[in-house]
Formats: structure tokens, C-alpha cells, sequence
């Protein structure tokens, strides 16, 4: 079977998808994916999900899934301007 | 001997901040997918899985990404074949941790090449039926313990100036597995040449056996790089479409400049007599390599294909009943 | 003293073994898993090595390379040939039982330097036991032909166990709870006590060690006081 795996590598960080591997379960996928992505101490954390259980959006509804977003700029901090003085802000 | 810095590295790490300075430029994206593809890859943007891409470079993308897959598997095999007679333990250690990062390599571009929606056991089965390629280099036999320090110098070498450039490849699974890949490969290189220096200073027999493996794989280790421009046939689209990054001639150039200053500090000989540097051109001249031995090799006359090849199919036959088991065994817990 | 050497030889004769499986294994994953025990194991021989060797000054690599095939402490379990994964596997699980709580016990042992080397080992060899259970659960519990090849090598393999309590009695406990745990999750039994093959502490081994050693110290033996 094929799973992806995603590892957080610090305290503080989010998992991160680091790649794929194959395994025949889920025990037997959290060993191997120790052992191939964190040969280096790379990681704190695993999560490895079988590929088949992924839902994934397609590029082509890009537009009316993502798109909103980018409307509302008011929720970028550039959008607004700090006052003079103002610190840690 | 190597100095402090990373050269190689930092290409690297500047492959990897392009990545992400590229990701935040958007692409104008209108309905003709074609167009947004071209468009994507003039901008230095990634494709990733779920894009539409044409159905060639798809193809082109499979067969070159399975193939380098190959190449770190089958490449496993001439190095294992020195671990159990390392001559120190420290050496025995560092040579199973490389042969450990080629398993570790090939299974990252395997995953790579899965995104493209094929599965691992397709690629194997066209590896073992020989209707897909690993690098060529893999046929020749390590016949000596020296031939660990001229793989890790010159193989690896002429691998990692082939390769850096793949950090900047236009498919982002490929890219991004190419840039963990180097960031790996770069203390391979390393080794290999520790083990050579050491050797080339060390008794006369050792420095004997330094100089014998250089010679016998300097012209393979050239012959990497592939044909020369003039007779490479699958080049130009995979350029555009920034696939491959340099041509053939210019990245074996790249690495013969790269080998001369690196061999006189090993005190170790370059086997070629017409090796000088040209002022003019402002590289070093040298003699080409046999292609005529390469695809005598590539075809399947090299010195180990056959061994490497029934080696490899073994591994995979023998193992049938270890994979049955454990899929058995998966499905039967996941009923209960 | 003789113990460190012992426990070294053990994890270097291990390593040696598997190291064999490199590019031989069912899938690149467990082919990454078995190099890592074997790196693991031969960490372990080194660090036990180099202490053994300063009580009369000699380095890790003099003892590996330059020892007679009778000066080789190891048990005999370590040496036999790898067989079939099912071979390999069962080694593991019986060796790694007895590793574990060996280099827990000497992580609280009078000898400090042991206890500083055990508190490394410990942590390893608790992975390499975890994963020869994964395999032996899942081989024992595969089909029919992975549960007989893995009876096969549990019978076969079983008489070699006894040695290992030679140096270490009070191990055997430990060892039966958790060797009968995992077999029974595999569907798997335990021969009952025969045959109890010995001699390995004492430099007595198989015919097997000869082989291995003379392929371990072939090169360096080669180039006398050579550099590498």
C-alpha cells in the first residue's frame, strides 16, 4: 500500500508532507517512515496516511475554491498601515 | 582537502529559495490548460500532480525519474559489495550508511514517480524486463577496495553536477525529492574522496590501488553525462520543458574542470595524456570518452549487466512470499 | 572484562550478517530498516570494542581484524548464516530479547563505562526487537507459507538460545515472557528443551565463524599497518 507520510520535525512546527512509501499497514508504515525520513533526526512527529484516503481539490475548481480569498484583502497585514510609535505590531 | 565551504550545496539551498521565491508570483490563469502549463514553466513555477500536463511530458517525466530510481538501486550493488570487507570498522560504518542513503534515494524518486500516477511495482517490473534504464556506470565491477574512494569521487561527482541542476526541474515532486536527494549526496562525495587521499599517501600498495581504480573509472564516469550533444536525441523538449537544465557536453565539461584541480591535490593521475587547459576557451581540453562502449554497455554487454539484472531480480522473486505474508496479514486484521 | 568483549562480538558478528542483506532485501523499505539495525549493532561493537581493547591497548579495528577465529567471543546464535528473511527475522527476535534487558541491566551496573554505552544501546536494541516482532507477528500470521517458514527457523533456532544465558542467568525470565508473547500473536510455538549447542564464550564455535571472519579481515589483513 501507499502512504504518504508527514513529519513535524520540531516542537512548534506543523507535520509538513515530507514524500510517500509503501507498507503493508499502518505500524509497519509509522516504522518505516522513521526509518527512511528521519534517519538524519529529522523529526519529531509522524503522521503517515494511506494515499487512498486523501481527498484532494482539483486545479480546475481553482477559481470558486480559492479565489475568495484572494477578495478579501482586509485579511493581509499589509493591508493596513501601523501607526508611527506603534511597536511589536 | 575539500576546504569549508559547500559549493555544490549552496547551489542547492539556492535551487530551494527559488522555489519558494517562485511560488509567491502568481500565473495569469485562463481556460486553455495548455497555454497555463507553458506559462507555469516560463515562470520558473512548479507542475505539481493533480495539474494538467501534456501527455508526453508526463511520459518523459515517468520514464527519466524511474530510471534514476533505478540507477541509486541497481547502483547499491557494486559499493555493497565491499561492506563486509571494509578494512576498518569506521569505514565499514560510513560505506553502509551511503549504500543505506541510495535505498533511501531510490525510494524517494519512486514516490516521485508515483505522483504521476503509476505504481512502484509497473516500474520495477520495467526495470527487470529491461524496457527501462539505469545509469550505465552501475556495469562495471568494484574490484578493489580503492574502486569505494574512485565511485565516491568520480560517480558520485559526475552524479551530483548532473543532478543539481534537477533541483530547478519544472515537477515539483521531482525537484523537491532532487534537493533532499543532494543535500544527502554531497558528504558521498566526500568520502570517496577521503578514501583515495588516504590510499595516495598511504603505503605503495595502497597508493597502487588508488591509481588503478582512477584509471579504470575515469572514461565510464565521463560517459554519465551521456552522447554528445550532436547525437543525444531526447534533449531539446526535455530543455524546454525544463527538464533537463544543461546539455550533455556542457555538464561534462563542468565536471572534468571540477576533477583536475581535485586530482592533483589526491597527487592521483588523470588517465589522459591530452588533458590540458585551454586559455581560449577557458576550460580544459580532454579526450571524449568511447560512446561506442557506452551503448554497448547501455545495450547490455557491459562487464555486469547480467549480474546486476538476475541480482536484482532475486531480490524481488525471492521476496514474494515475504510481501504476500505481510499483505495477508493486513488484510486480515483489517477485517476483524 | 572477557564480558565486553563478548558483548561486543555479538553486535559485530551481528552487523556483519546483516549487513549481507544490503540490496537482497523483499522491498526498499525493509532493506533501509535491516542497514539501520546493522549500523545500530556495529555502533555498539565499536563502542564495546574500543573499551575492551585498553585494558592492553589495542583499538577496535586490532580486535576485529586481527583476533583468530577462536579468540572470538561471540554466542553462536550471531553467526549462523542469514537464511531466508524468516531466518533472519527469528535471529533478530531471539537476539534482541536478550539484548535489551542485557544493556538495561548494565545501564544501572557497577561499571560506568558500560552503564554510559548501555544507555545508548538500550534505545536501539528496543527498536531492534520491536521490529523483529512486527515481522515475526506478521510472517507467523501471514500465510501458510510464511507461518511454516518462520516454525521452521523458530525450531531451528531455538536450541542456540540457551547460551545466551551463560553470562546472564537472571535474563532468561525476561527473555521467555517476551519471546512467548510475540510467538503466540504469530500463532507460533516454542520447541520444547533439547539439544543445547554451546562453546561460543569460549572461542569454541561453528564452522560458519571461520568464513565470516576470514571475509571481515581478508583486506586489512593485506596491507599490515596500513592507514585506511
Amino acid at each position: 500500500m501507499l502512504w504518504e507520510v508527514f513529519i513535524r520535525p520540531r516542537r512548534g512546527l506543523s507535520h509538513t508532507h515530507v514524500g510517500s512509501l509503501h507498507a503493508p499497514d499502518a505500524e509497519m508504515a509509522l516504522r518505516n517512515a522513521r526509518d527512511v525520513y528521519t534517519r538524519r533526526q529529522e523529526g519529531v512527529s509522524i503522521w503517515v496516511i494511506p494515499a487512498s484516503a486523501i481527498s484532494a481539490s482539483s486545479p480546475d475548481e481553482k477559481d470558486s475554491f480559492f479565489d475568495p480569498a484572494a477578495d478579501k484583502v482586509y485579511r493581509h497585514p499589509t493591508f493596513y498601515e501601523v501607526p508611527e510609535g506603534a511597536a511589536h505590531i | 582537502m575539500y576546504g569549508s565551504d559547500f559549493p555544490l550545496l549552496d547551489e542547492v539551498d539556492s535551487a530551494e529559495r527559488e522555489l519558494h521565491e517562485a511560488a509567491g508570483r502568481s500565473v495569469e490563469r485562463g481556460t486553455d490548460l495548455q497555454r497555463y502549463f507553458d506559462d507555469v514553466i516560463a515562470a520558473d513555477q512548479k507542475i505539481e500532480p493533480r495539474d494538467w500536463m501534456p501527455d508526453a511530458y508526463r511520459k518523459t517525466l515517468i520514464r527519466q525519474i524511474a530510471q534514476h530510481a533505478h540507477s541509486e538501486i541497481i547502483g547499491m550493488q557494486p559499493e555493497g559489495n565491499w561492506i563486509t570487507r571494509a578494512p576498518s570498522l569506521k569505514r565499514k560504518a560510513i560505506l553502509l550508511a551511503k549504500v543505506q542513503d541510495e535505498a533511501g534515494h531510490g525510494l524517494y524518486l519512486y514516490a516521485a514517480a508515483e505522483t504521476l500516477g503509476i505504481h512502484r511495482d509497473e516500474l520495477v517490473e520495467l526495470l527487470l524486463n529491461g524496457r527501462q534504464k539505469y545509469s550505465s556506470i552501475f556495469n562495471y565491477p568494484t574490484l578493489t577496495w580503492a574502486d569505494m574512494g574512485a565511485i565516491g569521487w568520480l560517480v558520485d561527482g559526475a552524479a551530483i553536477v548532473n543532478q543539481v541542476p534537477l533541483c530547478r526541474c519544472s515537477y515539483g515532486p521531482y525537484a523537491r525529492a532532487m534537493i533532499r536527494i543532494c543535500k544527502e549526496e554531497s558528504f558521498h562525495q566526500r568520502q570517496g574522496y577521503e578514501i583515495l587521499h588516504i590510499l595516495a599517501h598511504g603505503t605503495p600498495g595502497q597508493r597502487e590501488l588508488a591509481q588503478d581504480a582512477v584509471n579504470r573509472w575515469w572514461y565510464p564516469s565521463l560517459a554519465m553525462f551521456g552522447p554528445p550533444d550532436t547525437e543525444s536525441t531526447h534533449s531539446e523538449q526535455s530543455m524546454a520543458w525544463k527538464i533537463k537544465r544543461f546539455s550533455n557536453d556542457e555538464l561534462r565539461q563542468r565536471f572534468v574542470d571540477m576533477c583536475v584541480q581535485q586530482a592533483s591535490v589526491l597527487t592521483l593521475e588523470i588517465p589522459d595524456p591530452d588533458l590540458r587547459w585551454n586559455d581560449e576557451r577557458g576550460h580544459y581540453d580532454y579526450t571524449q570518452p568511447d560512446y561506442g562502449e557506452l551503448m554497448r554497455v547501455i545495450k547490455g554487454d557491459g562487464p555486469c549487466n547480467r549480474q546486476r539484472m538476475a541480482h536484482r531480480r532475486a531480490a524481488h522473486d525471492d521476496g514474494t512470499w515475504v510481501r504476500e505474508a505481510a499483505a495477508a496479514h493486513a488484510k486480515r486484521k483489517a477485517a476483524a | 572484562m572477557s564480558n565486553v568483549l563478548a558483548y561486543g562480538d555479538d553486535a559485530l558478528v551481528t552487523a556483519q550478517r546483516l549487513a549481507q542483506w544490503t540490496s537482497r532485501a523483499h522491498d526498499l523499505e525493509e532493506d533501509i530498516a535491516l542497514t539501520n539495525i546493522a549500523l545500530d549493532q556495529l555502533g555498539a561493537a565499536r563502542m564495546l570494542l574500543t573499551y575492551a581493547g585498553e585494558a592492553d591497548g589495542r583499538t577496535e579495528d586490532d580486535l576485529a581484524y586481527l583476533r583468530e577465529d577462536r579468540e572470538f567471543r561471540n554466542c553462536l546464535l550471531v553467526e549462523l548464516p542469514n537464511g531466508d528473511f524468516a531466518f533472519t527475522i527469528a535471529k533478530l527476535l531471539f537476539l534482541a530479547a536478550y539484548q535489551h534487558p542485557l544493556y538495561d541491566a548494565l545501564r544501572d551496573g557497577e561499571d560506568e563505562r558500560l552503564a554510559a554505552i548501555a544507555g545508548k544501546t538500550v534505545k536501539e536494541s528496543a527498536y531492534h526487537l520491536d521490529h523483529a516482532a512486527q515481522w515475526t507477528v506478521r510472517l507467523g500470521d501471514g500465510t501458510e507459507e510464511s507461518h511454516r517458514r518462520m516454525q521452521n527457523a523458530v525450531d531451528e533456532l531455538y536450541p542456540y538460545t540457551h547460551e545466551l544465558f551463560e553470562l546472564a542467568p537472571s535474563l532468561r525470565g525476561t527473555w521467555d515472557s517476551t519471546v512467548d508473547a510475540v510467538l503466540a500473536e504469530a500463532t507460533l510455538t516454542r520447541p520444547a528443551d533439547g539439544w543445547k549447542p554451546t562453546g561460543g564464550r569460549q572461542g569454541v564455535h561453528t564452522e560458519h565463524l571461520s568464513y565470516l571472519i576470514a571475509e571481515l579481515q581478508v583486506l586489512h589483513r593485506a596491507h599490515p599497518g596500513a592507514q585506511w
